[in-house]
């Protein structure tokens, strides 16, 4: 069988809090340039796989394989280098910072100024910082549409914008992976909306790979190439939304044990 | 009236004066700062000259309790450790004053490191405790190792000298001073814009989101502190310079609570705020002093009274700006800009 090439690729991932296996032998991988859903009731291990790319747990067992290097063993901050950047469920943001500095944060890894060169500012650190804020204008805060709050203290924002902040800082880090986590949770129809439009934009125009986990159905089944679910720490199907859609293991796990569910309806 | 003022560039958006109107002021602020010494009396030039050391140890406290997030007690002990090795330097290798500066600063950066390395394991309170250790390690320090520090006996310093030109008095040595104010208050307000300066700030807000983004929270959380406790080695090395003689007593632990109260008073998280703090707490006590002696001389009999309430009323300071104005006399400085703003039209 030919094995088809992936850009991230997960290998038997293991992990348990105690006695609690959180996720059990999962192995998936994802194409470059697709966008790669991971649903799943709650409490299924999406978060901890997302943790797990990103270092913040330590599987028992597995690689990961990024670009065809192994990163189950380097630093979390290490990571970001690499090319991946993160969006969280619950946002993430540095409270007490403008907007346009949280962007800035963003592209870190990218910029060169030390403790001398940042604290003498005129000459090189300069010229990086004008670099800098012209192309996070012209390419993020234009592309999200953000321009009228990108002065404000990230923590007096609604929720909606402050998760469009977090995507602009994300995307700041130029990553070729970017891991979505729950962007369109608690937000209102019109923003689910103009979320989903974003992640096709950054998908397309920039050809950035998208790890994507969501509750909205519609969302998930509209934009996603290939979908991978997961239940009670296992991975129970994967595939384009249409066979997810009808597969039964899918709707077990959603709805309930066939048999269940009828004695239900018929209480 | 300021409103009206439209960027059309992002060079004019990114810079740290951000019109006219606010250079006009600083230039005039400058002109006072040079024009001072020339009509101030002895007196007055000794406070400007401590509050100038306070500025530059605050500011240092600052990026590291204010920007970085991470709490030390033991400020002072850097200050002591840039003081002794200045005086050290100058007194026993013959170095001269001006070469004995960025020493001090470097090897209370070196001190600084190995104490900020707790910082990386233990968070808040335990790293509270973890530096206040270190002031009193260096404290002790101070008045055991007495073949090098002279013990509680201390050690003599020479004035500064460029050629045959003395420091000798309060008023040449406000030059010093306020050379390395200008110096130390621009570097650090340059650093905090720069990409150190916001590493700094998102370990403080949030270190896992940090550690996504790719910071590494091992070296900047080192950096800060070796750069707050080089500023801190500055500063004990003018001090000391200034008051000619190095002795233990003269970083006590009292000492870096006051460097705290500076930042708080002042603003945590602001250059600006370190600077209104430190002149705050340092003019504070004086203006009590003065305040003292005038009821002395009016209501005689009353200083038993008045005395002891110094330091009430010091404390009082203190706490009246925790509940009221937590983020300091910059805040209130802000607000103050922002009325006069659009002023008179507020609406």
């Amino acid at each position: 069988m030919n094995k088809p090439q992936y850009q991230l690729e997960l290998q038997d991932i293991q992990l348990s809090f105690g006695g609690l296996m959180a996720l059990h032998e999962v192995s998936t991988g994802v194409k470059k340039g697709e966008i790669f859903s991971i649903i799943g009731p709650n409490g299924a291990g999406k978060t901890c796989l997302l943790n797990c790319i990103n270092r913040f747990y330590h599987p028992e067992k597995g690689t990961i394989l990024f670009e065809n290097r192994d990163i189950s063993h380097m630093q979390p901050h290490k990571i970001a280098g690499m090319g991946i950047a993160r969006t969280f469920q619950n946002v993430e943001l540095f409270a007490h910072m403008t907007v346009l500095d949280n962007i800035k944060l963003g592209a870190h890894v990218h910029l060169k100024s030390g403790f001398l060169s940042g604290g003498i500012y005129y000459g090189r650190s300069r010229a990086e910082e004008i670099a800098l804020r012209k192309d996070i204008e012209e390419r993020i805060i234009d592309l999200l549409e953000i321009e009228q709050i990108r002065k404000q203290v990230v923590h007096a924002l609604p929720y909606g914008l402050q998760k469009r902040v977090e995507l602009a800082r994300a995307l700041a880090m130029r990553p070729r992976v970017l891991l979505l986590d729950e962007p369109a949770t608690g937000m209102n129809l019109e923003e689910t909306e103009d979320m989903a439009r974003f992640i096709l934009d950054i998908n397309e125009e920039w050809d950035i790979t998208i790890i994507l986990i969501e509750h909205d159905m519609g969302v998930v089944m509209d934009i996603s190439d290939r979908i991978c679910v997961l239940d009670f720490g296992e991975k129970i199907a994967e595939g384009k939304p249409e066979e997810i859609r009808h597969d039964e293991k899918v709707i077990k796990a959603y709805l309930g044990e066939e048999d269940i569910t009828y004695s239900r309806l018929g209480a | 009236m300021r409103c009206g003022d439209f960027k059309e560039t992002y060079i004019e958006d990114e810079a740290i004066f951000q019109s006219l109107f606010v250079k006009f002021w600083l230039g005039l602020f400058f002109v006072f700062l040079l024009v001072f010494p020339f009509v101030a009396s002895a007196y007055l030039l000794y406070v400007a000259n401590m509050i100038g050391f306070a500025i530059i140890a605050a500011v240092g406290l600052n990026l590291l309790t204010g920007f970085t997030g991470q709490i030390s007690l033991g400020h002072a002990a850097f200050v002591g450790v840039g003081a002794y090795t200045s005086a050290i330097l100058v007194t026993r290798l013959g170095f001269s004053f001006w070469l004995s500066i960025p020493f001090a600063g470097l090897v209370s950066a070196l001190a600084g490191l190995v104490i900020g390395i707790p910082s990386l394991r233990v968070k808040g309170l335990y790293l509270c405790i973890a530096t206040l250790a270190s002031q009193f390690i260096f404290e002790f320090i101070f008045i055991h190792w007495e073949s090098m520090t002279n013990g509680i006996t201390g050690i003599h310093i020479p004035p500064p000298r460029i050629g045959g030109f003395e420091f000798l008095t309060e008023r040449n040595f406000y030059w010093i001073t306020l050379f390395f104010v200008v110096l130390g208050v621009g570097y650090a307000r340059n650093l905090v814009r720069t990409r150190m300066g916001r590493a700094f700030v998102a370990i403080r807000d949030r270190d896992l989101s940090a550690e996504i983004i790719g910071i590494n929270l091992f070296r900047y959380k080192l950096s800060a502190f070796a750069i707050s406790s080089f500023y801190a080695g500055v500063a004990g090395a003018l001090w000391v310079t200034f008051l000619k003689v190095v002795t233990p007593d003269h970083f006590p632990f009292i000492l870096s609570i006051q460097y705290l109260a500076m930042i708080i008073v002042g603003g945590l998280g602001s250059v600006l705020g370190s600077i209104f703090g430190a002149v705050f707490i340092t003019l504070t006590p004086e203006l009590l002093n003065y305040l003292s002696e005038v009821v002395k001389e009016y209501a005689p009999g009353h200083e038993e009274i008045f005395v002891p309430m110094k330091e009430v009323i010091f404390g009082l300071f203190i706490v009246l700006f925790l509940i009221f104005e937590p983020r300091g006399l910059a805040e209130i400085w802000h607000r103050i800009k922002n009325f006069f703003r659009l002023w008179p039209f507020s609406y």
